[in-house]
């Protein structure tokens, strides 16, 4: 069940620019700047982009739909990837016990 | 001293064992990626062309809630500013050649496209020049190619099954989940983790979808202070 709003030509633009951003990003850092010393505070904040927007995408994927706050299927999921993460489990073995916690849980309402 | 050939063997099976594992997180990007409304050739050409997961993954979940083309593209470029600050870290290990000399721009251009976690981490973990550059193009390669296959695999998988019922969309906060622990080491991670949570959390239901994801950035700012 997608809430996607997007046309398949917009998905296609996005895929385009994200492309070039992410390479543009790339090779900023490889090709231009490659090897200087940046500001430590610039390092400092940069570092920390992953630690906030990887906590907001799980907020956001387990808690909300669109613009709404829920509570489904979807949190029994991701207590059951956190514990699979904190037991050191393999990557896939963490996405697919939340899979099919999630699906289970549907299965059952 | 030049590298010995057991500790090239070692990088290079390093190297390989760490690509065969993200093909595996690929197969559940092309799943995610479909649920989400991509085509497979989309989901193929994300992997291909943008070639940084946490990105991929973003974007998609963005668009997958109904978020627009320009909120799921600021939140998975966000993502990827830290490919930026990896590039000017492997510039110096790995833009020059066993000869000492720079490469030629073209051959940059090609690496820069492999400035990811993974190349990241298996090239820093190599102190000796040669082991390094071996331990960036084995695993540059390695994970090219299976990331691009997984995905394919995962996203076939995905078009044939009810992604709904079989809980695919679980997979997004799963592999963020996954994602996260290697950044939550220090107090300045885990602040800045919790902050952009509460904050996404927070927003949701007063800004348009995917809006709340970029508003979380503002976490970054306890690495203002020393």
């Amino acid at each position: 069940m997608s809430g996607a709003t997007l046309s398949a030509g917009e998905l296609w633009l996005l895929i385009i620019v994200l492309s070039g951003a992410a390479y543009g990003l790339k090779v900023l850092g490889f090709v231009v700047v490659g090897g200087r010393t940046m500001p430590p505070v610039l390092n400092r904040c940069l570092a920390l982009i992953p630690a906030s927007l990887l906590a907001a995408l799980v907020a956001k994927d387990t808690f909300t739909t669109a613009q709404e706050l829920v509570l489904d299927a979807r949190a029994v999921g991701l207590v059951v990837a956190i514990v699979a993460v904190w037991r050191k489990a393999l990557f896939i073995v963490v996405v697919v016990a939340a899979m099919a916690a999630t699906a289970l849980v549907r299965a059952l309402a | 001293m030049s590298p010995t050939d057991a500790e090239r063997k070692r990088v290079v099976s390093a190297s390989l064992t760490l690509g065969s594992a993200v093909g595996i997180t690929a197969l559940s990007f092309g799943l995610a990626a479909v649920s989400s409304g991509a085509s497979v050739w989309q989901a193929c050409a994300l992997s291909f062309l943008t070639f940084t997961g946490a990105s991929q993954f973003s974007a998609m979940s963005v668009v997958g809630a109904g978020g627009s083309l320009w909120t799921a593209f600021g939140g998975a470029t966000l993502l990827a500013v830290r490919n930026f600050v990896y590039g000017v870290a492997l510039a110096g290990r790995v833009s020059h050649g066993a000869d000492g000399r720079r490469l030629p721009l073209f051959r940059r251009l090609v690496a820069a496209q492999f400035v990811i976690d993974e190349t990241t981490a298996m090239t820093t973990a190599e102190s000796e020049p040669r082991l390094a550059r071996t331990a960036f193009w084995v695993t540059a390669l390695s994970l090219f190619v299976t990331w691009n296959l997984g995905t394919l695999i995962g996203a076939l998988a995905g078009s044939v099954l009810d992604t709904y019922a079989l809980g695919f969309d679980a997979a997004f906060p799963a592999a963020f989940a996954a994602m996260l622990p290697a950044h939550l080491r220090t107090r300045r991670g885990r602040m800045a983790a919790m902050t952009g949570a509460v904050v996404c959390v927070a927003l949701t239901p007063f800004v348009p979808v995917g809006v709340a994801i970029l508003v979380a950035v503002v976490g970054v700012l306890f690495g203002v202070r020393s």
